[in-house]
């Protein structure tokens, strides 16, 4: 496949927005090698790779590009390896936009190439042809423990088992891989394929993942050091608490947090009919929020059955999701309320949500965030019919970690204080990273802050 | 996995097992509960724990099959084990943490309803190995769903047993039996442990405060995690919203808004409420919540 015009990408193929609105499958459908090679060959291989800068885990992208236009994908796979164990994963749900793509020359004049979809390629091939990350480091036979198995505990672990720690990732949930299962949908991240596979390989690096412990209750980070013999830990729980608005009406059947939404859909397999999970479908649901997370269920919803609004409070320039979600909700018919804020919920007399009043807004001077505060404008009250409410305002880190660890401390919004690049807390021996310490953040932070920590605990160990 | 060690039909639809889990059995203390998932493909069930057994490394739970998932759990035999069992979850009964000679000067009165009598078992045979003798009243709607109450004998001061249509002990329900203590017994009480359905738990709590008596309630609401994750379990305690897997599950009785519990659970105690949810979860409705009955 020739490439006629070098500052243009290769489109990638996607399923078809009306048909996809109706299933789980997922959106992208990827490159083929034909495609991924005429991609690649976009690739300016410049030799001050500023891609490489803007990757969180610095990922040499020249390198392994390079390979793919070679036709030689095992080593592309093997270069990624080297700076990353979830290559299929970060492919599909990084912010390239913000991050390597941003910086790419072949963006200045032209679109920037597409690290992620090449990156997605590389991972799926290495997959599909049973190619798996090789650990041959020498066993030091010291025990480290990884709280939550997300992306930071993921990779963390990776990490630790390739210089040769014994480590064991403690997940709470029944199932591993944090919010690439509970949260992420199927469309967005296919679970039994591409996530399982990815755990898989960080288990077959020599990681030992143990489900269903809840850690400051089932056992504490002190006896996990003092009886348990670890002797580092390292804590990547994420921010797993949902927040609702305060308004009337919360409390009504039909409002739900998206994370419930989310988890009921995603790791409960609510739809899919095998399973035993309930999901409330709604007729017509307005999610409340403008985040990644409020795209997802937005467009679970929709998925579900029900005609859905995203209720946002500022404008679409705001809108803190990626743009490749809102552009795949617009596709799909999800209806973008913008500068609209719920003011209450409408119940009616057996308890049922019956529809969200809001009012418009407008923008006015920047805030403590940069972004201009949105105010009411007087008198725009209206009602929008729904029987459903999903309220994705964001989420905060669970506090049964740091109320159950002597001397680990937090700061007020609940977050682990953790030094930068380390993450090393005020308690010897244990670090954190990721949304536990940043709050909610993306998969790809979280993964770097699991990486340096894992740097910092080989140090710490030494 | 997690595996069943005993198992006891204590009615033809009440389920007593012991199962093997050494995490929840070396940490967890009355008032706690776990969530249990019998397979791959099953639903999260919460249960408050009944009774532990550190040496053994196994807890006790107790179970009433009202549902899809519950009656796939009843179908395990000893032997078998199920997917998944975590915890301890949630905050242990506050009598954990009470000074034990304050607490040999109260007079405790727990006030059981159905199944509820599971999750009072612990606490009172936890105050008994602390020298403390409580009252106990056991009741329910007849005979057959009275369970548990030889094995609260051995740690209790006194239990009554009450049933609704007489069959057994007393007739009449739990507030019945505690009006009767105190008016014709002339028993006096300073706390007083509610646990059983919302609507005998409204009642309890409506006697108990006309008669000054603190009264704590253990709510076993929907919940998917049991972590504070979903926020399926928010309820109103006075002027706040909390969640009763991590603030709970244990509450002042006084300033629980049980109406607007047994709204949230409507849904899925009355046929009303199951007709909308039918039509709600459309082909995801499979009864599995743990809820239905």
């Amino acid at each position: 496949m020739e490439v006629k015009d070098k500052l243009v990408r290769v489109p990638v193929r996607e399923q078809d927005p009306k048909v996809r609105a109706k299933n789980f499958e997922e959106v992208c459908l990827g490159y083929n090698m034909e495609e991924a090679q005429a991609e690649a060959s976009r690739c300016l291989k410049c030799k001050n790779p500023q891609c490489q800068q803007g990757c969180p885990v610095q990922i040499n992208i020249p390198a392994f590009i390079k390979e793919i236009e070679n036709g030689d994908i095992k080593a592309a796979y093997d270069e990624i390896s080297r700076y990353s164990a979830l290559p299929a994963i970060c492919g599909r749900v990084c912010p390239q936009e913000s991050q390597c793509e941003a910086k790419c020359i072949r963006g200045i004049k032209g679109e920037a190439v597409s690290i992620g979809k090449l990156e997605r390629f590389t991972a799926d091939w290495a997959r599909e042809n049973g190619v798996v990350p090789k650990n041959d480091s020498e066993k030091k036979g010291v025990k480290v423990a990884v709280i939550g198995s997300g992306p930071s505990g993921l990779t963390c672990a990776g990490e630790l088992c390739k210089k040769g720690y014994d480590v064991t990732i403690f997940e709470a949930l029944h199932e591993a891989g944090g919010v690439l299962v509970y949260g992420i949908p199927e469309f967005r991240l296919p679970k039994d394929t591409v996530v399982k596979s990815e755990i898989e390989n960080v288990k077959k690096l020599g990681a030992k993942i143990e489900t269903d412990v809840i850690i400051g209750k089932s056992v504490t980070i002190d006896e996990l050091m003092e009886k348990e013999g670890f002797k580092a830990v390292f804590i990547g729980s994420g921010a797993g608490l949902p927040k609702f608005m305060g308004i009337p009406g919360e409390l009504a059947n039909g409002v739900f947090s998206a994370n419930e939404f989310l988890t009921r859909n995603n790791l409960m397999k609510a739809f899919r009919d095998e399973y035993d999970t309930p999901i409330y479908k709604g007729k017509s649901v307005a999610v409340v929020g403008g985040g990644n997370v409020a795209m997802d269920a937005a467009r679970t919803a929709l998925r579900l059955g029900a005609e859905v609004y995203i209720v946002y409070r500022r404008s679409e320039a705001e809108l803190p999701a990626r743009k490749e979600e809102v552009e795949h909700a617009k596709q799909e018919g999800i209806n973008f309320k913008l500068l609209t804020n719920p003011t209450e919920i409408l119940v009616d007399d057996n308890g049922w949500v019956k529809g969200i009043k809001c009012v418009e807004m407008e923008l006015g001077e920047p805030d403590a965030s940069g972004r201009r505060r949105p105010v009411v404008k007087e008198g725009s009250e209206f009602v929008i019919d729904v029987d459903t409410v999903i309220m994705s305002l964001g989420t905060s880190p669970n506090p049964l970690i740091t109320s159950t660890t002597e001397g680990l401390e937090s700061n007020k919004h609940g977050c682990i204080v953790a030094e930068e690049h380390t993450g090393l807390t005020s308690r010897q021996g244990v670090f954190a990273g990721g949304d536990a310490v940043t709050g909610a953040a993306t998969v790809i932070l979280a993964m770097q802050a699991g990486k340096e920590a894992a740097a910092a605990i080989d140090e710490y160990l030494k | 996995m997690y595996q069943i060690l005993k198992k006891q039909m204590l009615s033809d639809k009440i389920v007593l097992m012991d199962v093997k889990a050494p995490r929840v059995s070396a940490n967890c203390l009355p008032g706690q509960f776990v969530i249990v998932k019998a397979d791959e493909k099953g639903e999260r069930i919460p249960l408050t724990i009944c009774d532990y057994n550190r040496e053994k490394e196994t807890v006790t739970i107790v179970f009433q099959i009202v549902g899809a998932s519950t009656a796939l759990m009843a179908k395990y035999e000893e032997g078998e084990a199920f997917a998944d069992f975590v915890g301890p979850l949630g905050k242990a009964s506050e009598l954990c943490f009470e000074n034990v000679d304050e607490l040999k000067k109260k007079k405790i009165i727990f006030m059981a309803g159905g199944v509820g009598t599971a999750p009072v078992y612990p606490q009172v045979k936890w105050l008994h190995e602390q020298g403390v003798d409580a009252d106990v009243i056991i009741g329910a709607r007849n005979e057959s769903l009275i369970i548990l109450s030889e094995e609260m004998k051995k740690v209790a001061g006194n239990v009554y047993v009450t049933t609704d249509d007489g069959t057994m002990g007393r007739k009449g329900n739990v507030n019945d039996c505690l009006k009767y203590l105190i008016n014709e017994e002339k028993k006096t009480y300073d706390l007083a442990i509610a646990i059983g359905p919302l609507i005998m738990m409204k009642f309890a709590t409506i006697l108990t405060k006309e008669l000054n008596i603190p009264t704590v309630v253990s709510l076993n609401p929907i919940m998917v995690d049991g972590t504070g994750m979903c926020g399926a379990c928010r309820v109103q305690v006075g002027d706040e919203i909390k969640f009763a897997c991590v603030d709970g599950p244990e509450f002042d009785g006084h300033l629980v808004d049980f109406d607007g519990c047994m709204k949230r659970q409507q849904l899925y105690k009355t046929e009303e409420g199951r007709a909308v949810l039918r039509e709600k979860e459309g082909d995801t409705h499979h009864g599995g919540c743990g809820q239905c009955e």
